[in-house]
């Protein structure tokens, strides 16, 4: 065990280190330097040089990438030269939100989908099951705009009960408390993960369901109460475990799209407003961190299925 | 000499085989098809597709709506002359629809027909060699998946992303990743079979084994991947236009269409968004569908008969 969890973090380091390379590459190759922002549209092209040879960005690449990447490991994550902020700052400001909505959806969707998804492998080919694998089919094939959008439009504009906004306000708890700003956002970012969990949490109850030890339980009389929460739900859930860690890029995009949609000031909507602007130091930055939290994701997923899964023995 | 069979049947008269009758052999992929045919979501799914090829690539031969701006008739709501009304600059929606829905198509092609040729060569290459080499190739798909797709898809189209041959590239390049790991397994596992060690004993080379033996014998798993991509590329290219970094003026785009529609939400101009959301969802759908039944029908251990 602990010689596989050492091997496993050095993979997921070597893959962190990749990834750095190349969204920084990426990024370096689409925005050179920041003196435009700096110096103003219409500075001449000497100015411009001489910033850059002060900052150094005339310098290769490779020099450019490692000085970031000290920085980085001291806890920088670089300078928005459009909004005179350091990353981190913007990111410490908004941070809270962004994983408030997050962490109140993926519970939800995950608390909601495992009874969901066992309902309807239980009765499986019944109306019930049918209903809602052709909702979660509808939703998982919509773009995730297009439920807001008929979310404001059926619960914000014709009956006007929620708003059609993100709170605005900085303070956290009156984000939490804001029920008439924070229904929708969170109901329909629930409504999407819940489509495509539920999904996978019906087909692994399924492949369960036709496990001899099911067989086995049902065989020797247990009640089928007994059969569904000791045999059935903890083995089902245990792909859910990898399924959680997986999709935490899925998860970044949703909450990107649903803060641009709702203008709820957290860090995807940071990240979408810095597009248009071309404010890459916060592109760079909130790109990594995605990766590494996917990275991240992918390791916890692999480590607690392990500790979960008795039948996983390593060397 | 005494006749050594003496209870040879008459010849023309074959004895029924023990166990039965066999039927005519038939090749996997007949059975396949025979599997697809036989599932009514799928061939809903293909015939909404084609429906849509149609729609779009035949559509405007037949209707005239007008693409031109026409201030006269901004934001007409469905009646004679346009089924399905007008927008903000006088545009057609119906028309609009089916040049728009062509982008989608199209880039949903392109960019899935990009990831799985890269990918299908690139996981072929990586689970023949093996070893370090393999190592390291793997390595990159590592990193490349580790990088939230849509977040750098959004970064690269803001700058490259305003014509189809851009966004299909773009999204084609974040793309072969998943199928690049899936042909290596595959590989993995038939590299090891007879039929292989048969041909690399007969002489073959590792780029006629590849082409003959490992592609074609992945190609299930390769063809299910790439119809569940182009689903997926449809809708980040839905959601570009809507976030306004995809395909604009004077090229059609049905997440253009929904970016511009959702102005007038307020007003009540619904014929501007749902149209379009729902054709979006349709298309989705119907390649969803396809994989679904595609990989129920080229799967062995699911078939039923």
């Amino acid at each position: 065990m602990t010689g596989y969890l050492i091997r496993r973090a050095a993979t997921a380091l070597v893959v962190l280190l990749g990834v750095s390379v190349f969204i920084f590459l990426m990024l370096h190759l689409i925005y050179p330097s920041p003196a435009i922002d700096v110096l103003g549209p219409h500075a001449n092209k000497f100015s411009i040089n001489q910033w850059n040879v002060q900052h150094g960005f005339d310098e290769p690449w490779l020099v450019q990438y490692l000085r970031y990447l000290n920085q980085l490991l001291h806890g920088n994550l670089g300078y928005s030269y459009k909004l005179n902020q350091s990353v981190a700052a913007l990111f410490q400001e908004r941070w809270l939100r962004s994983a408030y909505l997050s962490g109140v959806t993926l519970f939800l969707s995950v608390v909601i989908a495992i009874p969901l998804g066992i309902y309807q492998a239980v009765r499986r080919n019944t109306v019930g099951d049918s209903v809602v694998t052709t909702g979660a089919f509808v939703t998982y094939a919509m773009p995730d705009f297009f439920l807001y959008l008929i979310a404001i439009q059926l619960f914000a504009i014709t009956i006007p009960i929620f708003s059609y906004e993100g709170p605005q306000t900085t303070s956290m708890w009156s984000i939490i408390t804001d029920w008439r700003a924070m229904t929708l956002p969170i109901v329909c970012l629930t409504l999407l993960e819940l489509a495509g969990y539920s999904r996978y949490m019906r087909s692994a109850a399924i492949d369960t369901l036709a496990q001899d030890y099911i067989k086995a339980a049902r065989a020797k009389g247990l009640p089928e109460r007994l059969v569904l929460w000791r045999h059935l739900v903890r083995n089902a859930m245990l792909p859910m475990i990898t399924l959680i860690g997986l999709s935490i890029p899925v998860l970044l995009a949703g909450n990107l799209i649903c803060e641009a949609v709702f203008n709820f000031p957290g860090l995807g909507l940071l990240f979408y407003d810095s597009l248009g602007t071309a404010d890459y130091p916060i592109l760079l930055a909130y790109t990594l961190v995605g990766a590494a939290l996917t990275i991240a994701g992918n390791f916890i997923a692999d480590i607690s299925l392990t500790v979960a899964d008795p039948r996983i023995r390593l060397v | 000499m005494t006749n050594i069979a003496p209870e040879l049947p008459p010849p023309g008269l074959t004895p029924e085989p023990e166990g039965g009758a066999v039927g005519p052999i038939q090749s996997g992929w007949r059975l396949a098809a025979r599997e697809f045919a036989a599932n009514r979501l799928a061939v809903l799914g293909l015939a909404a597709l084609v429906f849509f090829v149609l729609f779009c690539y035949l559509g405007p031969l037949v209707y005239h709506g007008g693409l031109t701006s026409d201030l006269s008739s901004t934001n007409l709501p469905p009646g004679p002359g346009h089924p399905l009304g007008t927008d903000a600059e006088g545009f057609d929606v119906l028309e609009q629809l089916m040049v728009g829905g062509r982008a989608a198509l199209e880039i949903g092609f392109f960019s899935a027909l990009i990831g799985i040729v890269i990918g299908a060569a690139w996981g072929a290459v990586s689970g023949l060699a093996g070893g370090l080499f393999d190592g390291f190739l793997m390595r990159i798909v590592d990193v490349l998946l580790s990088i939230p797709f849509l977040f750098v898809v959004l970064i690269v189209a803001v700058r490259y992303g305003s014509s189809v041959l851009g966004l299909s590239l773009i999204i084609g390049f974040f793309t072969w990743q998943v199928p690049a790991r899936l042909v290596r397994g595959e590989v993995l596992t038939l590299r090891v079979r007879d039929f292989v060690s048969a041909a690399r004993a007969a002489g073959s080379r590792q780029l006629r084994i590849i082409n003959r033996h490992l592609l074609p014998n992945s190609l299930g798993v390769v063809i299910v991947t790439a119809t569940f991509a182009v689903a997926d590329a449809i809708l980040a290219v839905a959601t570009l236009g809507f976030l306004g970094f995809g395909l604009q003026y004077p090229t059609f785009d049905w997440g253009d269409m929904l970016n511009n529609g959702v102005t007038y939400l307020q007003d009540g101009y619904w014929w501007q968004v749902y149209p379009v959301g729902i054709c979006i969802i349709v298309v989705v759908m119907a390649c969803n569908l396809l994989g679904d039944a595609l990989r129920d029908a080229l799967d062995v251990r699911l078939r039923r008969r």
